[in-house]
């Protein structure tokens, strides 16, 4: 389960001196059950707020967007979403922070600490189980959310940006890792990054956005067979596309 | 660390030594009147001449008791006021011009009132109590629930917590606990002060602040110097006790977040 349609959805936001600025121009994207899709673009193409209105959080002036034939129109557990920013609850342990959801569902004590633990050591945070966020390195925090939200087992994994603050060894174990849940867990992810390699290594498709207004660019299919070699030539090949576009599009005028 | 620690600890014994020796040295040579200035030595006579009549402690207990009464009402009425206000903007909008213009009447402007309505009772001394110790405690519960990160209530929202009644209950009043706990320190010094002036009017016929009243028309100042210094220790002590409790239970996910 997890086919998202995206009908023409359109965003406005109003700046302090009451201008318009169209943030997303009637966009249609689909994305199939299963499906690991990247979005990349400028920075202000209107990803984070693409994803948030897929999450429910953000609602388009016109347009919709359905996960398996349902509306979405308000936040919900169908949906998980790993933030941009820290979003770990800092007055809960590791283990209470990936129990959360579990606990809304109201899933006894037990089993949700015993499906909260399995997350944890999936992410490979076994020791750091009753620590504090504070407590842990931004890596581990994000490791941490990215637990959290699929404890909550959805059908629709949104990312944000997730590893953009590791480092580049930590980044490429955390991609594995998670390529390795998602073929287990057989879940729909949209992955936004700014990293061109990242997106190709991951995707099924990468989605370019281009922005002020934002819409999609181009699609790409990435049709190389997994596990990725990051230094073949058809990786390279892919890579350079996207590159080329996301250039072309950084120097489009009217972009300030 | 350790030797650090030592040398405070010398420092604050040394601060109380110089203050007594000062005290009484100005007491027994300069003033040589126990009406206007008593002495250490006489003050520690009295307080244990006063131990011996076990009058302390029914003041003690019933002072506590006042206090308990009015900072309870003040939790009680206090904390649900400010979730209300902190989380529904209409809400604010319709109680904060009350709050506004009844929150600078002084607390002990309430004790004519308070005899009134509840008569020389431990209620009346717990009313005025409780009106002073309460808006510290809405302001300070609707200052956290207003300045929760949204973050956290859409992290909330994405895993199911959807309901308001959940969102306060497990995203917004844990995050709003430190500035709860701050508003109840707040109120607990405020609550001291007018105890001892809701006992001294009359409020109550029992307690702290009444006895000073009472040892003071006896012209037994010493015993005034004794309850007063009471006072300061046991508001001390309570206000040691909630630091200590709030470092252990509160400061351990804190640490990371204040700083
Ligand atoms: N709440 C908001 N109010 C006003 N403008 C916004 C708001 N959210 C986003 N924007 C604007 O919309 C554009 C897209 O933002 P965003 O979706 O965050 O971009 P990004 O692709 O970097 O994630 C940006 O120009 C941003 O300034
Ligand atoms: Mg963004």
């Amino acid at each position: 389960m997890g086919k998202v349609v995206i009908t023409d959805v359109s965003r406005r936001f109003f700046m302090d001196d009451k201008t318009e600025f169209l943030a997303l121009d009637s966009l249609s994207l689909t994305i199939k059950d299963d499906e690991l899709v990247s979005l990349v673009g400028p920075s202000g193409c209107g990803k984070t707020t693409l994803l948030r209105i897929i999450a429910g959080l953000d609602h388009p002036d016109s347009g919709s967007v359905s996960l398996d034939n349902i509306l979405i129109t308000k936040p919900g557990p169908r949906v998980g979403m790993v933030f941009q920013e820290y979003s770990l609850f800092p007055w809960r342990n590791i283990l209470d922070n990936v129990a959360f959801g579990l606990e809304m569902k109201k899933t006894g004590r037990k089993e949700r600490y015993r499906q909260a633990q399995y997350y944890i050591d999936l992410v490979g945070l076994t020791s750091f189980t009753f620590c504090y966020p504070y407590e842990l390195s931004g890596g581990m925090r994000q490791r941490v959310a990215i637990a959290r939200a699929l404890a909550n087992d959805p059908d629709l994994l949104l990312m944000d940006e997730p590893f953009g603050a590791l480092d580049a060894q930590t980044r490429n174990t955390m991609q594995e890792e998670l390529l390795q849940i998602w073929e287990k867990q057989k879940k729909t992810i949209i992955f936004v990054t700014h990293s061109v390699d990242e997106a190709v290594y991951l995707s099924d498709r990468i989605v370019v956005l281009s922005s002020d207004p934002g819409r999609v660019s181009t699609v790409i299919d990435v049709s190389i067979p997994r596990p990725r070699d990051r230094t073949s030539p058809e990786f390279a090949s892919i890579r350079r596309d996207v590159l080329r576009l996301l250039t072309l599009l950084d120097t489009t005028p009217g972009k300030i | 660390m350790h030797d650090k620690r030592k040398i405070n600890w010398l420092y604050t014994a040394a601060s109380l030594i110089t203050c007594i020796l000062i005290w009484q040295a100005v007491a027994v040579y300069i003033v040589g009147n126990p009406f206007i200035l008593p002495s250490f030595t006489d003050v520690l006579l009295a307080f244990i001449l006063l131990l011996g009549s076990g009058t302390l402690i029914s003041d003690l207990t019933m002072s506590f008791l006042h206090f308990a009464i009015g900072i309870g009402l003040a939790l009680l009425i206090g904390i649900p006021t400010g979730i209300l206000m902190g989380w529904f903007e209409k809400m604010f909008t319709f109680l904060n011009p009350v709050i506004e213009i009844i929150r600078p009447i002084p607390p002990l402007a309430w004790i004519p009132f308070a005899i009134v309505w509840f008569g020389l009772t431990n209620f009346s001394a717990g009313f005025v109590i409780f009106i002073g110790a309460v808006f510290p405690i809405i302001i300070n519960t609707y200052t956290g629930f207003s300045n929760i990160p949204k973050i956290f209530v859409e992290a909330g929202q994405m895993l199911g917590c959807t309901k308001n009644r959940d969102l306060i209950r497990f995203i917004a009043f844990p995050a709003a606990v430190p500035h709860i706990a701050a508003g109840f320190r707040i109120a607990c010094g405020v609550a001291w002060m007018c105890l001892v002036a809701a006992e001294m009017f009359g409020v109550s016929a029992y307690g702290l602040g009444h006895k000073i009243w009472w040892y003071y028309h006896l012209h037994q100042m010493t015993n005034v110097l004794v309850y007063m210094l009471i006072l300061g220790i046991v508001g001390l002590a309570v206000d040691a006790l909630f630091r200590f409790y709030i470092r252990r239970s509160l400061l351990r996910w804190q640490t990371g977040e204040v700083h």
